[in-house]
């Protein structure tokens, strides 16, 4: 059986002496895929001795959809819903990177209204994200209470998405251009009434885990990443800045408007579970911020704009429908055969709730991409499981996998 | 929680990244076959066997000091005498910058694997294993990634079709799940959006007909 001492025979027929402590051998055990604290379906193989793991082998592939394939059969819009669906608890994140890679390869500007609701949507993914990270982490740990508290607010959140798109979770609402449809006053007010809120209800998160002992008995120290870790394992996001490196593409490579919104980058110190737990925290009430700044912004003159840009890639409007022929066959055309991108190939990049999430496009000038290529940054993250959890103990698993946060629609595809 | 020290801005104008392939290509010398910016990215065309060679440096020079491997992954091009493309993507947290490199690589060559330069490419290549069937040497433990236990094929190849060759169900007499070859209700539905006003390439039906007429003519 796998991990069974080797008996050796020798020449003159004798055995080696064994001691009952010889007896003892590494224990393999599966971890998942239907296990409530493996965060979807994730299968791994531990190899333990004893309460300590020796070795990790995460099979992943459970959820593998094959997006990638079938993005190379579909129009470029067809493809949009998809990126919904990697990681479902930030979608539209994942958009952006779609739309904006296809806005590089067509030069296309986007209206500073879409760009404005585009950062707005994005942090309220990011808090989608993290307030369901952070309780389920609390979860797996041992606290109930915490998620259900999280969840009542990412309802609240996802009627926002509704508000704006008419889906709660995939919402397909960034489109290449701008965003499909414009707010309506009543939803900006609601949503910057819902941020005065909000800091009250981190606080009660906080008051419940910052300084609780077994929430901190259990992460203190546990799953220490340094800053020579994140180069070898190619991290990013949450995972860098738990460790103090202050990396965060809206502020180093910054994209969309970030540039005129006024927030910090929380950073930790330890790199353990516990301190990324801080910066998500800390980086949950910056999201906060930046949105009411959004909504404020999003009132001003210079902000009543179109929400798309008009164009070849982008319908024209219900208006326009009605009066132009030109614009009904437009809008016929781009919804059946869809839009042309020119021949090149691109690289976006966003900072998804995550971590950096990445869409490198091969475009041959057809309406369909040639080769598009997802970077998850749940993947290397999950790589790394093995490095971060050796010489841990068993019940520390749980608690390193919720701290990576993983979520298995991007890390599977 | 605190507050960080900031970081170099990133330039991304074509004269900077000019200067940093021209730097890039001076000290590799023929590993480098060829450069391109576009979009503000640089792209470095190298030669599949020097990779890891290559890696090294962009790691290691301080001008570069591309300490993260963002992606690797790869595109099937069938019509190449080189099939596939293999592509990195490097990331440089503490110059603030961007690379992409590419090597070319024939069907059933293996491409040394850089899982040594960095630990994170062991995933990525694996699963271009998986997709492409691209083996890298040197890798300690390339199985597939992503497919089912026992898939067999490679399903980012651009000759593997779309819906796959096998689907399952779970048979109740024999209580389990059974593999059995796809069977289509209705023919796989993929539209051609080629214009016959804009020279399509493909032959129309009744086109023959005029091709033969000419043959006799």
């Amino acid at each position: 059986m796998d991990g069974d001492l080797r008996r050796n025979t020798y020449d003159d027929h004798s055995t080696d002496f064994e001691t009952g402590e010889q007896k003892i051998r590494n224990f393999n055990i599966n971890f998942g895929p239907q296990h409530p604290a493996a965060h979807g379906v994730l299968r791994l193989v531990l190899e333990l001795d004893g309460e300590i793991v020796e070795r990790v082998d995460p099979h992943i592939g459970l959820l593998h959809r094959g997006t990638e394939k079938l993005m190379e059969t579909r129009t470029y819009l067809q493809n949009l819903p998809y990126l919904d669906r990697l990681d479902y608890v930030a979608p539209m994140n994942q958009e952006h990177a779609w739309c904006m890679a296809i806005e590089k390869l067509t030069g296309t500007e986007v209206p500073r209204r879409a760009s404005l609701i585009r950062v707005l949507y994005s942090e309220i993914g990011r808090l989608l994200n993290h307030l369901l990270n952070v309780t389920t982490q609390a979860m797996d740990v041992g606290a109930l209470t915490p998620p259900l508290w999280g969840f009542k607010a990412r309802e609240e959140l996802m009627v926002f998405y509704e508000r704006a798109s008419g889906a709660r979770l995939h919402a397909a609402y960034f489109r290449p251009g701008g965003v499909h449809q414009d707010l309506p006053p009543e939803l900006i007010d609601d949503i910057e009434k819902w941020t005065e809120g909000f800091p009250e209800l981190l606080d009660d998160i906080e008051l419940l885990l910052t300084e609780n002992r077994i929430f901190k008995q259990r992460n203190v120290d546990i799953g220490v990443v340094t800053e020579d870790d994140i180069q070898k394992w190619g991290f990013s996001g949450v995972m860098v800045r738990g460790s103090g490196l202050a990396w965060d593409l809206r502020r180093a490579q910054p994209y969309e408007c970030y540039d005129e919104f006024d927030f910090r980058i929380p950073v930790g110190k330890n790199g353990d579970c516990y301190d990324r737990y801080l910066v998500r925290l800390a980086e949950m009430r910056e999201s906060n911020k930046i949105m009411k700044q959004a909504c404020e912004k999003l009132r001003e003159p210079s902000a009543q704009t179109d929400v798309l840009a008009r164009g070849k890639i982008t319908p024209p409007t219900r208006g326009d429908m009605k009066t132009s022929m030109e614009a009904l066959i437009h809008h016929f055309k781009l919804y059946t055969e869809g839009f042309h991108v020119p021949a090149g190939e691109v690289y976006a990049a966003v900072e998804a709730p995550k971590g950096e999430f990445g869409v490198y496009m091969i475009a041959d000038g057809t309406n369909r991409p040639y080769r598009a290529k997802l970077r998850a940054p749940g993947f290397p993250h999950l790589q790394a499981m093995d490095y971060i959890c050796r010489g841990h103990q068993l019940a520390d698993i749980s608690a390193i996998l919720g701290s990576l946060d993983i979520v298995f629609g991007e890390v599977d595809r | 929680m605190t507050e960080a020290q900031t970081l170099p801005d990133t330039d991304t104008t074509t004269e900077a990244l000019a200067e940093l392939g021209q730097h890039i290509a001076q000290r590799l010398g023929d590993a480098v076959l060829g450069q391109e910016i576009a979009f503000g990215e640089l792209t470095l065309t190298v030669a599949a066997t020097r990779i890891v060679q290559v890696a090294g440096f962009l790691k290691s020079d301080p001008t570069c000091a591309f300490s993260t491997l963002v992606d690797i992954t790869a595109a099937d091009w069938p019509g190449r005498a080189e099939r596939f493309e293999v592509i990195y993507h490097f990331l440089s947290m503490y110059r603030n910058h961007r690379i992409r490199v590419k090597a070319g690589v024939a069907d059933g060559t293996i491409l040394p694997s850089i899982i040594e330069v960095h630990p994170s490419a062991n995933w990525f290549e694996r699963e271009i294993f998986d997709m492409f069937g691209i083996a890298f040497s040197g890798h300690p433990d390339l199985r597939r990634l992503l497919t089912d236990y026992g898939f067999r094929g490679h399903p980012m190849r651009k000759d593997f079709p779309t819906t796959g060759h096998v689907e399952v169900r779970y048979d109740e007499v024999q209580k389990r799940v059974v593999y059995e070859p796809v069977s289509l209700v209705q023919e796989y539905r993929q539209f051609d959006f080629m214009s016959p006003w804009e020279g399509a390439k493909y032959i129309l039906p009744g086109d023959e007909k005029n091709d033969a007429g000419k043959a006799q003519a």
